[in-house]
């Protein structure tokens, strides 16, 4: 399953980026002259290092910081065989160049939780070459044999003659010789940086209040733009009036835009009054008559339909027919936005000669691509200056945001920062599809699951962002994790109808795997309730022939302690998923209140993602990941009402605060298997593993999104 | 506009901003400190918390016009050198993750801790009602919990 799926993800970023030059690359090690400073610089051996006469690391970090600790993770790849002193690491991102382009994708972006698996070899040979060029500086320095001696916390030593030398004192020499040939990596006993629990780099700007998010970005003759959209998507503006706006003290221009009416001022403030101010009439378009209850009435009639066939192995239908038992269900769950806690912005500066963005993206060629588009200039001459993210979850993969402020600073000749407000960022996203499923299987004698069906109704983000791939009205990811139920059952029938609403679709954190691991894991738990047996045990039964999901799906249960007796008032429910190529397996321990009221009190999670680079930030990206899950899972939703979005704010699109916060444990399988993604396999198993554990404590069957109160 | 004069992390400043400007936008946007950050508008989120007089207040719904005299920190103005208890603590629990929303827990916790130095569990959950979509919400509750016994 995961070999199409990254053909069509990787298809579709390299046509993304309009304007990107997208190489599909396993390895290389891209040279570092082009990024040598034209004085005598630091030592720049490759793409991702150089090193000053005063012992300063400097690594350019190519992949986007939203929280999931590649600034730390990264470096310490390179850092482990370069054989630096921690203290002296330094991190800078990447600008936008085909140096680094994300192997795994063809571009230069971040998502899939591919960060580390992508840069797991490249940047560990990177270190490697770097130190042998070291060593090879010192050895000639000294006139000894290279193999006599070996480099150690930045610098390289000679035990016999008991001399060391700094990599600072060794750099000028280094940078005068020519690159080693392949170095063999360390073996992994020998690690010292790698598998332990380093201290994040970005955790110090952090807490003082430094740190530079994109909304932060200033830059001289800045101006900020507010723009108004139109509340229905799809729709575009007829007329407007700009008076009332252009009244606002501080307004300095009101401009047209192709998203809308860009309101240009000397702050936000002004700039947000002056777009309240502003009267637009729009030409709603065709999506104004959609509806939640419209789109839930097409996929029920889709689903009456045979879909595109995504998995068939033996004869569903007529062991269906023949089975002595049969389960039915339907899933429903809705549209979810990102609500990154950073509102989406950019700064943009146009200029006849070359554009500048300053953007907190996941997706720094195609923000190049967008502004050599706009900009009427060769990517080349567009710098894409890459800030801390405030959230990404997918989001950041849009352009959206980085168009507006290309359009906006082109039409008044400055730099202009285009900021959203969080009602903007609600209403005017690309949501997590709204979907439907209708499941059955035929159960044997004894309980045993001889079919199952899965029908999946859903738009299509691949439709919307590179409709070439979905072939036959198949969208392979879409589909992902229903086609790759892991359970071992002869007659396998898995199909999908692709079906538009109008609302725009987008990558949200573990993307389709969110509710297919909802359909297949609740769907599971009924079959296991249907024959009578232990959840888990059923599970574990059938997972014979896939032994990561059953490693992780034992040590979550084992640290769960399943089988004895919860807490008084709480029940235990149980799900595991594999995405993103890792294996997460949690227990959800829960109670359910006289009123209805759900409390998750705790949630024991087991993830095998292979070698692991920093235990903490898996666990920390896990703990992340359920809190993610959770929070869609509880509560939400975004409702649709005469084609707009009925949700606004925190007030009605409502968040896991600290008071609900469960006690989440992560138990990390010890694996040298095939490594996974750790950013987003801990959200899918989350829903499923609650509502089963509100099966479990009510005989409630959760089988629509979100759950609110159960009643 | 009629200029408005308070006190931010200890200096007198003074701005010409319209009154119904929020104090976020004002620190933001005229006196350069962007380590406050904007999540929501409304007062829901808590990414905006500063310090007023020493209670902790979101910015964003705070008119510039209602802090005239008032003394205002802000994460820059919390310590020298990230001293504050709570900014160690944060950085010895590797609290923050994207750490948008991290300006405004630290100063909702030095709040906490400044009226309620052993905060129980309870108190935590009563106080530090600021949004993290990152989850860092059980490191956050261990950092309160290790500044507390650094008091």
């Amino acid at each position: 399953m995961s070999t199409p799926t990254q053909v069509t993800r990787r298809a579709f970023l390299e046509t993304a980026g309009a304007a990107g030059a997208g190489l599909v690359i396993s390895f290389y090690l891209p040279s570092g002259l082009r990024f040598r400073s034209p004085t005598a610089g630091p030592f720049a051996p490759n793409a991702w290092l150089r090193i000053g006469e005063d012992e300063s690391v400097l690594v350019i970090v190519d992949r986007s910081e939203m929280g999931q600790g590649v600034t730390t993770a990264l470096p310490m790849l390179l850092a482990e065989e370069l054989e630096a002193d921690w203290s002296r690491i330094r991190i800078e991102f990447a600008p936008a160049d085909k140096a680094y382009t994300n192997p795994m994708f063809g571009m230069q972006g971040t998502g899939g939780s591919t960060s580390v698996r992508a840069a797991y070899t490249p940047l560990r040979k990177a270190g490697a070459a770097a130190r042998e060029l070291l060593v090879a500086a010192a050895a000639q320095t000294w006139g000894v044999e290279k193999a006599e001696c070996r480099a150690e916390r930045g610098a390289v030593v000679h035990a016999r003659s008991k001399r060391r030398l700094t990599y600072g004192k060794l750099v000028t020499k280094a940078a005068t010789l020519g690159a080693p040939p392949d170095v063999p990596l360390k073996d992994p006993k020998d690690w010292k940086i790698l598998g332990t629990r380093v201290r994040r780099l970005d955790t110090p700007p952090k807490v003082d209040g430094s740190a530079q998010f994109g909304i932060d970005v200033k830059v001289p003759g800045m101006l900020v733009a507010v723009v108004a959209r139109s509340p229905v998507f799809g729709g575009k503006v007829t007329s407007f009036d700009a008076a009332k706006a252009k009244a606002v003290p501080g307004v300095r221009q009101v401009v047209q835009i192709s998203s809308g009416v860009a309101v240009v001022a000397d702050g936000y403030w002004p700039a947000k009054k002056g777009r309240d101010a502003l009267a637009v009439t729009w030409d709603e378009g065709p999506t104004a008559s959609v509806s939640s209850a419209t789109i839930a009435q097409l996929f029920g009639q889709r689903a009456e339909q045979a879909g595109a066939v995504a998995r068939h192995a033996g004869d569903p239908d007529g062991t269906l027919g023949s089975a002595p038992a049969k389960v039915d269900a339907v899933y429903d769950l809705p549209f979810l936005a990102h609500a990154t806690m950073e509102p989406m912005n950019c700064t943009a500066h146009v200029r006849a000669d070359g554009v500048d963005i300053w953007a907190p993206t996941q997706f720094q060629t195609g923000a190049q691509g967008f502004g050599a588009k706009i900009g009427g200039v060769t990517p080349d001459k567009v710098k894409v200056h890459t800030t801390y993210l405030g959230g990404g979850f997918g989001r950041r993969f849009e352009l959206d945001f980085i168009q507006e402020a290309l359009e906006t600073s082109k039409a008044v000749g400055a730099p202009v920062k285009v900021i959203w407000s969080r009602e903007d960022d609600i209403r005017n996203a690309q949501y997590r599809p709204a979907n439907h499923h209708r499941m059955r299987a035929g159960l044997d004698a004894n309980g045993q699951p001889v079919a199952w069906t899965h029908r999946i109704v859903a738009p299509s983000i691949m439709a919307r962002v590179f409709p070439d791939t979905v072939k036959n009205g198949l969208d392979e990811e879409a589909v992902e994790g229903g086609v790759g139920m892991p359970y071992a059952i002869p007659n396998v029938h898995v199909d999908y109808l692709l079906t538009d609403t109008g609302i725009p679709v987008g990558f949200w954190r573990s993307v389709n795997n969110s509710y297919n691991a909802f359909a297949v894991e609740s769907f599971i738990d009924e079959l296991a309730h249907a024959a009578k047996k232990d959840p888990y045990e059923y599970r574990r039964d059938l997972l014979g022939k896939a032994p990561r999901h059953l490693g992780a799906l034992n040590l979550a249960a084992s640290k769960a302690g399943w089988g004895t007796a919860p807490p008084a008032g709480r029940a235990r429910g149980i799900a595991v998923y594999k995405s993103f190529e890792s294996y997460v397996a949690e227990v959800a321990e829960v109670s359910v209140a006289s009123d209805g009221a759900v409390k998750v009190h705790r949630v024991v999670c087991a993830v095998d993602c292979g070698p692991v680079v920093n235990p903490s930030i898996v666990e920390a990206q896990m703990e992340s990941a359920i809190v993610y899950g959770l929070t869609a899972a509880l509560y939400g939703e975004i409702a649709i009402e005469g084609g707009r979005v009925k949700q606004s704010n925190f007030h009605d699109y409502q968040m896991l605060r600290l008071a609900e916060m469960p006690k989440v444990e992560v138990y990390i399988v010890p694996s040298t298997d095939a490594q996974g993604g750790v950013g987003e396999p801990g959200t899918p198993p989350i829903a499923p593993a609650v509502a089963n554990a509100i099966f479990a404590a009510t005989g409630k069957r959760i089988r629509k999104l979100p759950i609110g109160k159960v009643v | 506009m009629a200029p408005i004069t308070f006190v931010v992390n200890g200096k007198s400043r003074t701005v010409t901003d319209a009154p119904d400007t929020p104090l976020l936008w004002v620190l933001r946007d005229s006196l350069g400190l962007t380590g406050t950050k904007f999540g929501c508008g409304i007062a829901q989120c808590g990414a905006c918390t500063v310090h007023l007089d020493g209670v902790a207040t979101r910015s964003c719904v705070t008119p510039v016009a209602a802090v005239a005299g008032k003394r205002v920190t802000t994460i820059e103005g919390l310590s020298a050198n990230r001293s504050h208890r709570v900014q160690k603590a944060w950085i010895a629990e590797d609290v923050p993750q994207c750490g948008y929303c991290q300006s405004g827990q630290l100063m909702a916790a030095a709040a906490l801790l400044a009226t309620n130095p052993h905060p129980s569990d309870a108190d935590i959950d009563a106080a530090m009602t600021n949004i993290c979509r990152c989850g860092t919400y059980q490191r956050i509750r261990a950092a309160i919990h290790r500044a507390a016994q650094e008091a």
